[in-house]
């Protein structure tokens, strides 16, 4: 009994601990990293695996998107490095959009871990770099060469020592060579500061392999996992999410089925891929979904492997969620990001009352740069060189017994930028940035609100804006259960003209640029919402 | 009337007071050359003064000083972090510019738990509709792009004055580079004001570059300003009516001691003064035992506070989250820009509340049953188990010791809580899931202290443990087995260790402003000018407390690679800078950088972004310690049973008196050293011996 007892709770610590570790890793990444959006906004994650690649642990800091699909690349590096070949000190890179995180700005590095001669473990990171080179961040490229530099599972540090050939490779197809070469070396002091970590709790608790660990957290997450998915009906639910899409709408057609404790999405049906970079590669789409249906039905199970191997998707090659390697993917979270509605709008069908309603979903990066070599070199002679990212977030749809909530990104996990920081990098400024009254769609539980942003320059020269991730424009988040659709999104000049499409547009000197993010769908019938409630929007200035 | 008090050597002859307010007990000491007394009140929180008036009534009875004897009171206070946790500040408006009425609700914009569907943000303290914006607008290096229009004061001051508003926060973007507009709103608004109305200035109280944190900290100024300068003035009335009219000081968050009146105006830098007065203790005892590098560790009802100290000195910060509203979870509080002591502080403390998820996982807090309804032992009204509960379970509290035999503890319906709650989930019987919860309880705070160590590059092996606080010494043992440290220090006084910390700090202020300035091209002409005015600025607060003594300058940056978004702190020379620091500071940057994260990034450049300079009084240094020539022990009182986690069973432990056990006194563990604020367990891998301060020091065996 005492000894069951303590093993028990051993158990347990260990479980904590090598959470802790994770945590540790991505801390590390998140205040050594140069880019914006990952050091500010947080595009970034960390994990580590057991030696069958088996996901175990994740941090908590960090993106969804890139914490599933990291699995991935990891399965690849063992496909092409037989583990008998790793040695300690070894560190494997890509950024393989397909074998990877989905496009190329997300480096993925895996380091294996050894206690002697014994591979124990690995560790694996991703960030965002700034810059990979091609058309930057935008969605205009036709195939994914366009998009810029593609660094297959290649090694990026041997037995200890840099591989400074493939550094060389790497920087030199970027625009900002020291800032990527920065976050290279961050990812790979992160991983080696789990591998720190893990390899001192492995001695303090006298542990040869972590096999009996990861076999406890696996099978008590997929345990879980399955007895979630036990309460839920058994049976089909189809739904199809309208999306404004590229050169034509884009139709997500979902059937969500639910059988014998499995989950199946079946994306059967799904327009076929963009000849823009909107498309989502198929590991990048499982990894939306599956994270979006897991957060409803069982939010409390740790993410690893052993829980989501309970889910699984089903896509058509050459499909928008499904593109086939060369077809192009930078912006792929614009088709990414609305898996969740889509996959919502099934299982609102088979538990009414209890999934919240749709969302902005795709996050809107307003990348802006100075319109050097798109205008006459005279009318930026005398204008600064720059090129910044701010995040601009619309409202979270209505959820059961909830407001949504006002300008935060669903499903991604990324937050803003601060003004400051970004008008201190560059000569813009924002006019406004602040709530959009009256777009959170109407409900018992209102959808939450999108914001208005306005952004000028300084100088008297003109700037560009890609729009490649605005999405929402013409498609409405829809509200669920009798709720109202948000309001839809606005991407104009000052001077009134809509930019026509998701390409890069210039906006003139002294016009400026103008977004109206688009709010949540409302949940439930608005005749049913608190008279309390109605005041105090009205009393905020938020309806009006 | 005596000397104001922050000049050391006159101070080490008075009698001092400390009183440091708790979310449960207000502990009071009184300090008088080497002798000490102390005690604990409960804290009324209806009146708090009421129970520091008590306590000092119930010491000086005590001690038999009067309170014309006192020559210098030093208090510290939750009361600011408890009024923005419970949300009973004043009604507060927010004036800002306009386009940018929602910073402070829209915060960062980013969900803090990506797998919990229905968590909020933390509401904001001023509520849209008493957010006001004025057309104006600077640029990032204060150039006005849009010119103040004064156009809406009259306007806005009159919905002011209808909504019954008691304060008043202003905030303009980059106002940190270019406090004129603030300033000039504040003016115009003032007459317009009925008198009681406080105006506080985001280039005031922050002026730091990120809007949101600057905003925050300003309306959390704001917003606790009238209930503190209402209750200190109650306090130093009450104190006059007793005849106390010694100089009053105000522990800060930073360390450092103030004066009322910058109290009463900045009053957010009031939070956090209790742990802050625990770390100073931690440093003076790394003085007197001549430790190199420090971990203390202060356990309360409530939480868990972990810093490391190298050198005596802890790191310090200027970035803090108060009142985090959903499951103690990062990012879910508001943020404050303050000088704050670097420290971990995990929802672990006696209170803690044990339980089963639902994944049949033992979780322990981070909520806390605090002095009502209590853990279940103090018998009122508390059924959920506690940690304080499972030290019953175990042994390690001893009933008849607890509180000085004040409170009987009901260790009967400790042990039926553990059952229903956590046994019968988990199919464990007797002690085991109390000692499951101990077990969990000392792995979250090594974690956190792991993780924290990390992040400060140190290695905590090489530390040496500092416990205090009620609850620290019975998990010293284990926390310092789980994370390799081999010598523990549980000082006299050890349960109420904050407020003899309060005794021992500098008065000091500290004053922060961001300028980014890059090393590889360094402006020392900028710099010296920025320093010299903050030095002035700084010292202005803290001559008036000095009489004739030169306060000490102490000044940092901190820097970061150009393109990177966190900094680390290197510390600047006190004397003119030239141009050729600059490649010494990058040096001394990337030296810190490379110990943390074991590089650094060849090629790119390095800037500092935010300047602090700080202005103290000398403190003296204290006793040092010495260690007597080992003698036995006295004979124990009693033994009894305790669960030893390290061999994983019941042992028999001899219980011995605190204040029997004189210098050179040794003994093995395992034992209890009970006093009457809390005990110390002395694991069976350690030997316990009393220096000749009275320290309690333990030495791991194996």
């Amino acid at each position: 009994m005492s000894k069951a007892a303590l093993e028990a709770i051993k158990t347990q610590v260990m479980w904590n601990r090598l959470i802790a570790v994770v945590e540790e890793q991505a801390q590390s990444l998140l205040r050594t990293a140069f880019g914006t959006i990952t050091r500010e906004a947080g595009d970034l994650s960390a994990g580590v695996y057991d030696p069958q690649g088996r996901m175990i642990a994740q941090a908590m800091t960090g993106t969804p998107g890139h914490v599933n699909t990291m699995a991935t690349a990891v399965a690849h590096f063992f496909k092409l490095y037989p583990q008998s070949t790793m040695k300690p000190g070894d560190v494997f890179i890509t950024n393989d959009p397909w074998l990877g995180t989905g496009h190329l700005f997300d480096y993925v590095m895996m380091t294996p871990v050894f206690i002697g001669k014994k591979l124990v473990a690995f560790f694996a990171s991703t960030c965002h770099v700034i810059d990979v080179g091609g058309v930057g961040l935008s969605a205009k490229a036709n195939s994914s060469y366009e998009e810029g530099t593609l660094i297959p599972h290649l090694m990026i540090r041997k037995g200890g020592k840099i591989n400074d050939e493939l550094f060389s490779v790497i920087l030199a197809n970027t625009r900002n060579p020291v800032e990527v070469k920065g976050d290279l070396l961050s990812l790979i002091s992160a991983n080696d500061t789990g591998a720190r970590r893990l390899i001192e709790m492995m001695q303090e608790f006298d542990l040869k392999s972590l096999d009996k660990l990861a076999a406890h957290i696996l099978s008590t997450s997929e345990k879980g996992a399955k007895d979630a998915i036990k309460a839920l009906p058994e049976g089909e639910w189809s739904y199809d999410l309208p999306l404004d899409g590229y050169e034509s709408e884009i139709l997500i057609r979902t059937k969500l089925i639910i059988r014998k404790g499995k989950i199946l999405i079946d994306f059967t049906g799904t327009s076929a891929a963009s000849i823009f970079g909107i498309n989502s590669p198929r590991t990048y789409s499982l990894a939306y979904s599956v994270f979006a249906l897991k957060a409803v039905i069982a939010p409390h199970v740790p993410n690893n492997i052993g829980s989501l191997s309970c889910f699984d998707i089903k896509t058509e090659p050459h499909t928008c969620v499904d593109p086939i390697r060369p077809s192009p993917v930078t912006a792929r979270h614009v088709i990414g990001q609305m898996l969740a509605d889509a996959v919502f709008g099934c299982l609102a069908q088979a538990l009414p009352g209890k999934v919240q309603a749709e969302s902005a979903g795709s996050i809107w990066i307003l990348s802006l740069n100075s319109a050097h070599g798109r205008v006459a070199a005279s009318e930026t002679a005398h204008a600064q060189n720059f090129g910044v990212i701010s995040i601009a977030l619309g409202g979270i749809g209505g959820r059961p017994g909830k407001d949504g909530l006002s300008t935060m990104a669903f499903p991604s996990g990324i937050g803003g930028i601060p003004v400051e920081i970004t008008e201190g990098q560059c000569p813009l400024w924002f006019k406004e940035k602040q709530y959009l009254p009256n777009s959170g769609g109407a409900g018992e539980w209102r959808g939450g609100l999108g914001q208005r942003i306005e952004v000028r320059n300084r100088e008297d020269a003109p700037f560009t804006i890609s729009a490649a991730t605005f999405d929402r424009i013409r498609n409405a988040a829809q509200g669920r259960d009798g709720g109202k659709p948000g309001s839809k999104g606005v991407a104009k000049l000052g001077s009134g003209k809509n930019l026509p499409d998701k390409g890069i547009h210039l906006v003139p000197k002294g016009d400026s640029l103008i977004v109206e993010l688009p709010g949540g769908g409302g949940f439930g019938d608005p005749e049913k919402r608190k008279v309390e409630l109605i005041k105090a929007d009205k009393q905020a200035g938020i309806t009006v | 009337m005596p000397s104001a008090g922050a000049n050391a050597k006159i101070m080490a002859h008075q009698l001092k007071l400390a009183a440091d307010i708790g979310g449960t007990f207000t502990d009071i000491v009184l300090e008088h050359g080497n002798k000490r007394w102390s005690g604990k009140v409960l804290t009324t929180s209806q009146g708090p003064e009421l129970g520091v008036l008590q306590g000092i009534q119930a010491i000086l009875v005590e001690s038999g000083f009067a309170a014309k004897d006192i020559s210098v009171l030093i208090h510290g206070t939750t009361l600011a972090t408890n009024s923005l946790i419970e949300r009973k500040g004043a009604k507060t408006a927010f004036i800002t510019t306009e386009g940018f009425r929602d910073v402070i609700e829209q915060g960062y914009e980013k969900r803090f738990d990506h797998y919990d569907l229905m968590i909020d943000r933390a509401e904001p303290l001023v509520p849209r509709h008493l957010r006001f914006t004025i057309g104006e607008r600077l640029a990032a290096n204060g150039d006005v792009l849009i010119p103040l229009d004064e156009s809406r004061i009259a306007e806005i001051a009159e919905k002011i004055c209808s909504e019954n508003i008691n304060a008043v926060a202003i905030g303009f973007l980059h106002s940190y580079a270019y406090n004129k507009h603030e300033q000039r709103i504040a003016e115009l608004l003032k007459p317009l004001l009925p008198k009681h109305v406080t105006l506080c200035l985001s280039s005031e109280v922050a002026p730091e570059i990120r809007e949101y944190e600057r905003f925050s900290t300003t309306v959390a100024n704001a917003y606790v300003r009238p209930m503190m300068a209402g209750y200190l003035k109650r306090l130093q009335d009450g104190l006059g009516a007793m005849g106390l009219n010694a100089p009053l000081y105000l522990m800060m968050s930073g360390g450092g001691l103030t004066t009322l009146e910058t109290a009463s105006r900045f009053p957010i830098r009031l939070v956090e003064s209790g742990p802050a007065g625990g770390v100073i203790l931690a440093s003076r005892i790394a003085q007197s035992c001549k430790l190199p590098e420090v971990l203390s560790f202060d356990m309360g009802g409530t939480t868990a506070k972990i810093c490391l100290l190298s050198g005596a000195k802890p790191e310090r910060a200027h970035r803090f989250e108060i009142a985090r509203a959903y499951k103690d979870m990062k990012g879910s509080g508001i943020p404050v820009r303050i000088p704050v002591i670097e420290m971990v502080e995990i929802g672990a403390g006696g209170g803690s509340i044990a339980r089963v998820d639902k994944l049949n996982r033992l979780t322990v807090g981070p909520d806390s049953a605090g002095s009502t309804p209590g853990p279940v032992c103090y018998g009122r009204g508390g059924t959920l188990p506690t940690v304080t509960d499972a030290n019953v379970a175990l042994g390690k509290i001893d009933p008849a010791f607890f509180a000085g035999g004040k409170v009987a503890l009901d260790e009967k319906a400790s042990a039926a809580a553990f059952e229903i709650h956590i046994g019968s989930k988990l199919g464990l019987k007797d002690f085991w899931p109390a000692a499951g919860v101990a077990e969990i309880v000392e792995e979250n705070m090594a974690n956190a202290a792991r993780v924290h160590a990390i992040e400060r590059g140190k290695d905590i092996a090489k530390c040496t443990m500092v416990a205090f606080g009620g609850g620290a010494p019975l998990h010293a043992c284990r926390l310092a087995e789980k994370i390799g440290i081999n010598k523990i220090i549980v000082p006299s006084g050890a349960g109420v260790g904050s407020a003899i910390g309060f005794l021992q700090a500098p008065v000091a202020y500290e004053i922060t402003k961001s300028a980014a300035i890059n090393l590889d091209e360094f402006d020392a002409t900028a710099v010296n000018r920025l320093l010299k005015q903050m030095t002035h600025d700084a010292e202005a607060v803290v001559k008036p407390a000095l009489q004739n003594e030169k306060p000490t300058l102490h000044i940092v940056a901190d820097c970061r690679y150009v393109g990177q978004g966190h900094e680390i702190q290197v510390t600047i020379p006190i004397r003119i800078l030239t141009k050729s620091d600059g490649v010494k500071l990058k040096a001394a940057f990337e030296k810190t950088y490379a110990q943390i994260y074991g590089l650094t990034i060849p090629g790119q450049a390095a800037e500092a972004i935010t300047w602090s300079v700080t202005s103290s009084s000398r403190v003296g240094k204290p006793q040092l310690a010495k260690m007597p020539p080992t003698r036995k022990a006295v004979e124990p009182l009693r033994s009894r049973k305790i669960y030893d986690p390290a061999l994983g069973k019941l042992v028999s432990a001899p219980i011995y008196w605190r204040f029997d056990l004189t210098p050179g006194m040794a003994l093995k563990g395992p034992a209890i050293i009970a006093e009457h604020e809390t005990s110390t367990i002395v694991g069976s891998r350690f030997n316990a011996k009393i220096n000749s301060l009275g320290y309690i020091i333990m030495e791991r065996t194996r």
